[in-house]
């Protein structure tokens, strides 16, 4: 019994191993670029690791205002998506989990439907509908398709945590003399915690991470994101691309991401409603 | 503090199933009221028309001498403990029993002040820092139950509060639920499916089935007078035993032989052919037995003993009999009504816990005549009821009020 322990451990071990490797070497490669110089990315046999360590690159791209500027935008754009779409998909949740009314599952199918619309066969007309409303290259021209796409799966992710909560602990909450609006408020939302946080990362991602959306609907650093802005780093030579600051960007828009991840997994506890009811 | 008055409440689903059917109920200021019957009875959907989390489809409900049928749960002023306690898992113990008073905008001081006395009322104190999913059952009860008498609530609902807890705990939070109650004096109405908790706890018990009161009346009343074949079997424990038996004169013929009833009990029972004879196992002894010598010899009968259960203080022993097929056909429809399954028909008498008597053993055995009661068995009304001391029962009014008008 205690070698089919020890061997299934290790059996364990070794695939934890190779997800990691699997996952995390691109990084590393990443990390590694970010700290080379130019010279050194663009020679014909470049090595993992750097052979002088630089950080002219973190330097560089701190000086760049049109990528300082894209990273404001990035951050204004991706947390206004965020908190709006949360707000959002919390109320339509909450009504889709617990008031029956006619049409529930169309508006579920819709969702989900919405959820999968291809991305990329929305951009030209909305590109002339922004156009048109003076929407075109401003950050509400792309927080709005942002929560539109990121709703559907944050409205789905919540109600199946609301269907969780059971319903005697809002009772109970009116009983105790609470409003609807302040049994909501005081009682599921708290007790919904981790399904707000998981829609809120979801959101979050999407709208951080999309390229598609935030390179044709603008045209200025006023509202272009770090993902768009990161195709103009050309540097002048069209042959030698800047490896080593595009490496860098990427670095420096993924350590949000990581922060972000690693604040919120403390509040995804599960069993959270544990102790709730019976014994 | 305040009497709730239940008038003529009907409650009708989409439908048009009648969960609860034109009950009539006052409960007195101060008064411990249970509501009692099988699952399905409608027990809880009235309750939940107490509290307003259910709407009334006609009728008046009054608290006090306000018609409150269409207010807000949170406008009537009424503490409720739930079945599963419905505790704020993620708030701690002294949070969970606070918020009601924090959502009334209490101040601090206020606050501390009423939670520490509760939580010192129900042994709590040194849990309050606790998360609730950190407490055992009888913890997590005593907090829904702290939430519930830190305000000044009008009334206390308890909604079946024991069922989720083992049978010991729940013996012990019995006696604590009455003995706050008594203290506190609070008007209280308590739901449970559960006999035991509905004789030892109430002041007055309302027995229902299928949405519709049967009776009314104190739990020795209830177990004294039952209206009817329902109420009788349901109340007491092991139940009531039914056979069928005819009257004749001051003669009750039963399938075990003949004993004599009092003479008023008879004419009531006079010309109605074949009846359901309904005797507790207590109203039986052995002949044998010191506190039943010198009874009248004409109330025994010889039975043969089937089974024997032995208690220590008491001994249930088990008699088989025959019953004919329309009797037969009523007993099942009750034992369904009672949640019960049909098995052999058989009467249950308990015996003095030193009784020799043995599984096989033919045993002279004793009946109390006085104690019987004789119902129809077409509308398994009690024949024998005495009226002046059965409480209300909304049939028999029914039916008063249909022959004087």
């Amino acid at each position: 019994m205690a070698r089919t322990t020890g061997k299934s451990i290790l059996g364990t071990w070794i695939g934890f191993i190779v997800i990691l490797v699997w996952c995390l070497l691109p990084v590393a490669w990443i990390l590694s670029l970010s700290f080379k110089s130019q010279d050194e990315t663009n020679s014909g046999s470049p090595q993992f690791l750097p052979k002088h360590w630089t950080v002219q690159n973190y330097r560089d791209i701190f000086s760049n205002h049109d990528f300082l500027y894209a990273l404001r935008n990035s951050f204004g754009i991706s947390i206004i998506a965020t908190v709006l779409s949360v707000i959002f998909a919390t109320l339509a949740a909450y009504a889709i989990a617990r008031l029956d009314f006619k049409g529930k599952r169309l508006v579920l199918s819709l969702a989900l439907a919405i959820a999968m619309f291809p991305v990329v066969s929305l951009i030209s007309p909305l590109f002339d509908m922004w156009r048109t409303f003076h929407l075109f290259n401003t950050w509400p021209g792309l927080i709005i398709p942002y929560m539109t796409f990121t709703l559907p799966l944050a409205i789905w992710t919540l109600s199946a945590f609301f269907r969780e909560i059971p319903w005697e602990m809002e009772q109970a909450a009116q009983v105790d003399g609470a409003t609807p609006w302040q049994a909501f408020r005081k009682v599921i939302v708290p007790l919904a915690a981790p399904g707000v946080f998981t829609a809120a990362i979801l959101t979050f991602f999407f709208a951080w991470n999309e390229f598609a959306l935030a390179i044709s609907l603008t045209s200025t650093t006023s509202a272009r994101t770090v993902p768009a802005q990161m195709s103009f780093f050309v540097g002048s030579d069209p042959f030698n691309p800047p490896y080593g600051q595009l490496a860098t960007a990427s670095v420096v828009v993924t350590v949000p991401i990581v922060i972000l991840v690693l604040l919120f997994q403390r509040k995804i506890v599960a069993g959270l409603t544990s102790g709730a009811v019976k014994g | 503090m305040a009497s709730i008055t239940m008038n003529h409440i009907v409650k009708k689903y989409g439908d048009g199933f009648p969960a609860v059917n034109d009950v009539t109920i006052d409960v007195a200021d101060g008064e411990f009221m249970i509501l009692v019957g099988p699952s399905g009875c409608g027990k809880s959907t009235l309750l939940r028309m107490i509290v307003g989390l259910e709407d009334i489809t006609s009728g008046d409900m009054l608290i006090g001498d306000k018609r409150v049928n269409d207010l807000a749960p949170r406008e009537r002023n009424l503490a409720m403990v739930f079945q599963n306690y419905a505790l704020y898992p993620h708030l701690s113990v002294y949070e969970n029993i606070a918020f009601p008073l924090r959502l009334a905008g209490a101040k601090d001081s206020e606050v501390d002040q009423k939670v520490r006395a509760a939580a010192e009322t129900l042994e709590l104190t040194e849990h309050l820092q606790r998360r609730p999913a950190n407490l055992s059952g009888g913890q997590r009860q005593r907090v829904a139950m702290g939430r519930a008498i830190v305000r000044d609530a009008d009334a206390f609902l308890f909604d079946e509060p024991l069922s989720n807890l083992d049978a010991k705990l729940r013996g012990q939070m019995r006696t604590e639920i009455s003995r706050l109650q008594k203290k506190l004096g609070i008007t209280t109405v308590y739901v449970t499916h559960d006999q035991i908790e509905a004789m030892t706890l109430g002041d007055r018990v309302a027995v229902l089935k299928r949405g519709v009161l049967q009776q009314l009346a104190t739990p020795r009343e209830l177990y004294d007078n039952p209206a009817n074949l329902f109420v009788a079997g349901f109340i007491g424990s092991p139940p009531m035993n039914f056979m069928p038996a005819t009257v004749e004169g001051t003669t009750l013929k039963l399938p075990f032989g003949e004993v004599q009833i009092p003479a008023d009990k008879a004419e009531k029972a006079a010309d109605r052919g074949l009846l359901i004879a309904g005797i507790r196992p207590e109203n039986f002894a052995e002949a044998s037995a010191p506190h039943a010598r010198g009874v009248s010899e004409a109330n025994t009968f010889e039975a043969k003993i089937d089974v024997v259960e032995w208690l220590g203080n008491e001994t249930y022993a088990y008699i088989p009999f025959e019953a004919p097929p329309e009797v037969q056909s009523q007993l099942e429809t009750l034992e369904k009504e009672l949640d019960g399954e049909t098995m052999r028909t058989q009467l249950v008498i308990t015996l003095d816990g030193a009784s020799q008597v043995r599984e096989g053993d033919k045993v002279r055995i004793w009946m109390d005549g006085t104690r019987i009661h004789l119902f129809d068995p077409e509308t398994t009304e009690n024949l024998t009821v005495d009226r002046a001391a059965a409480g209300r029962i909304p049939q028999l009014e029914a039916s008063a009020g249909a022959t004087s008008t």
